[in-house]
């Protein structure tokens, strides 16, 4: 596969009350952003367990997407700051995985924001694409 | 059961002989199993040899206990030949069970374990800088080694293992649990954790409340450990993770536990539901004012994180070695 056909597969956790609200204005709006990303919506970002983030890389995917309500807007008063965390601590664990841990992002994201989502999708994806496909791809049987 | 004596086997491959010695740590029971078990291969004890094993007929062992994870060729063939040779294979120990010590070396690959055990290491003298090679010849004829693999594996990745006897070494009251069950012809299900459903932290004799950690400390950094969770103190210990069955003994002696009973029931991930548990207490209290880099300054505290999430378990975890590019 050349350079500029990579397209990178993206998974995307959202949060049913902001993120996920958000993507949806995107949409709404009829906002340009790469086709790239698939949407899992979660009652909350503390709900990402970061083995489902490892699962995803070991299965191959090239970029995951978490993304949570502002500081101090979580319907749940602090899931966001619990994934924010758990994203940072499992990309210092990547890291010496020799596993890039720019293919891992957090975002607030809120319900008004479909620019950002738009915006975030984009150059995440532009991001992906500079660092390749995941090196793990095609190994899991 | 018939009046016909059982027969087992005990093999080691990459391990400490730690396990071994586990055996034995059932005193004086250990009569009661050679009165009712023959053994008839243990190369740490009794003086047996390969061809011993080969000449048997298949599935003539009735139980072999498996210790040790698997990183060479000897150990592969030796899994395959007592696979073949046992009725029921176990494997016995975190080695065997998830990987083990030996699995951090999944972090590097020969090459580079080589020359950190053979060239770089200041106590070694090797100046002509020889290296173990799987042929070599001598005036008096050629000498072989098992050749060594990139990648430790745990044994239930190079054959079918029947049920599994985790921690670093086993406790002593599981290994009698996992004999009796054989004595008694009462054997669980196959692929059988022989161990409670349940985590460290339910056996833990320190009171817990609502967990909060605001500076993470290692056990050296602490003067007094207070009589209370160790992860209330900013000490990480793996019990919210971890398999229990060993009745929080590193505990008892005011050490943290760090995970050697392998994963919860129906965990994908050892490390990855540590990562879960610790992010979570970590800067509990003033969570909604921290910045970024606070959170950052905070995380430092785990040094090593391979190490601290995935001491015994590294060939076992979703992303199971270093990844090669």
């Amino acid at each position: 596969m050349t350079e500029d056909s990579f397209e990178p597969n993206v998974i995307a956790f959202l949060c049913n009350w902001c993120s996920y609200a958000g993507a949806d204005l995107a949409g709404t709006s009829r906002l340009k952003y790469p086709p790239n990303v698939r949407d899992i919506r979660l009652m909350c970002s503390g709900r990402v367990d970061p083995v489902f983030i490892l699962e995803a890389l070991r299965q191959g995917i090239d970029g995951v997407l978490v993304a949570g309500c502002h500081p101090g807007d979580c319907h749940y008063q602090s899931g966001n700051y619990k994934t924010n965390r758990k994203v940072r601590l499992l990309g210092r664990l990547l890291k010496e995985l020799n596993m890039e841990p720019g293919r891992v992002r957090f975002e607030y994201i809120s319900a008004s924001e479909g620019q950002k989502f738009a915006d975030v999708v984009t150059d995440f994806v532009s991001q992906l694409k500079e660092l390749g496909p995941n090196p793990l791809k095609g190994e899991c049987p | 059961m018939t009046d016909e004596k059982l027969k087992f086997g005990f093999y080691w491959a990459a391990s400490c002989g730690g396990c071994e010695i586990a055996v034995l740590d059932i005193d004086e029971k250990i009569l009661d199993v050679v009165a009712r078990a023959d053994i008839l291969f243990w190369p740490v004890a009794i003086d047996t040899k390969y061809r011993d094993v080969e000449a048997m007929p298949d599935g003539h062992m009735d139980v072999c206990f498996f210790n040790g994870a698997v990183r060479t060729t000897e150990q592969e063939e030796l899994a395959h030949l007592l696979r073949k040779k046992s009725k029921y294979l176990v494997a016995f120990g975190s080695c065997a069970v998830t990987g083990g010590i030996p699995g951090l070396a999944n972090i590097a690959n020969r090459e580079e374990v080589f020359r950190t055990a053979y060239l770089d290491n200041p106590s070694t003298v090797n100046e002509e800088g020889v290296l173990p090679s799987t042929e070599s010849r001598v005036k008096e004829g050629k000498l072989t080694l098992p050749g060594f693999y990139d990648t430790v594996k745990s044994l239930d990745q190079v054959v079918d293992v029947d049920y599994y006897l985790p921690g670093c070494p086993p406790p002593t009251n599981l290994i009698l649990d996992a004999v009796t069950a054989v004595f008694d012809g009462k054997l669980p299900p196959k692929g059988t954790v022989i161990a409670p459903n349940k985590s460290v932290c339910d056996e833990c004799r320190f009171e817990r409340s609502e967990k909060r950690i605001t500076k993470i400390r290692r056990i050296y950094e602490v003067e007094k450990v207070e009589d209370k969770c160790l992860l209330e103190q900013g000490i990480i210990c793996y019990g919210p993770a971890t398999r229990g069955g060993c009745g929080a003994r590193c505990l008892d002696a005011n050490m943290p536990c760090t995970g050697c009973g392998g994963p919860t029931p129906n965990s994908l991930d050892q490390g990855g539901k540590m990562i879960s548990a610790l992010a979570s207490i970590l800067g509990l209290d003033n969570e909604e004012s921290m910045t970024d880099e606070e959170v950052e300054k905070l995380l430092d505290g785990v040094v090593d994180p391979i190490g601290t999430f995935y001491k015994y378990g590294l060939p076992t975890a979703l992303i199971n070695r270093r990844v090669e590019k």
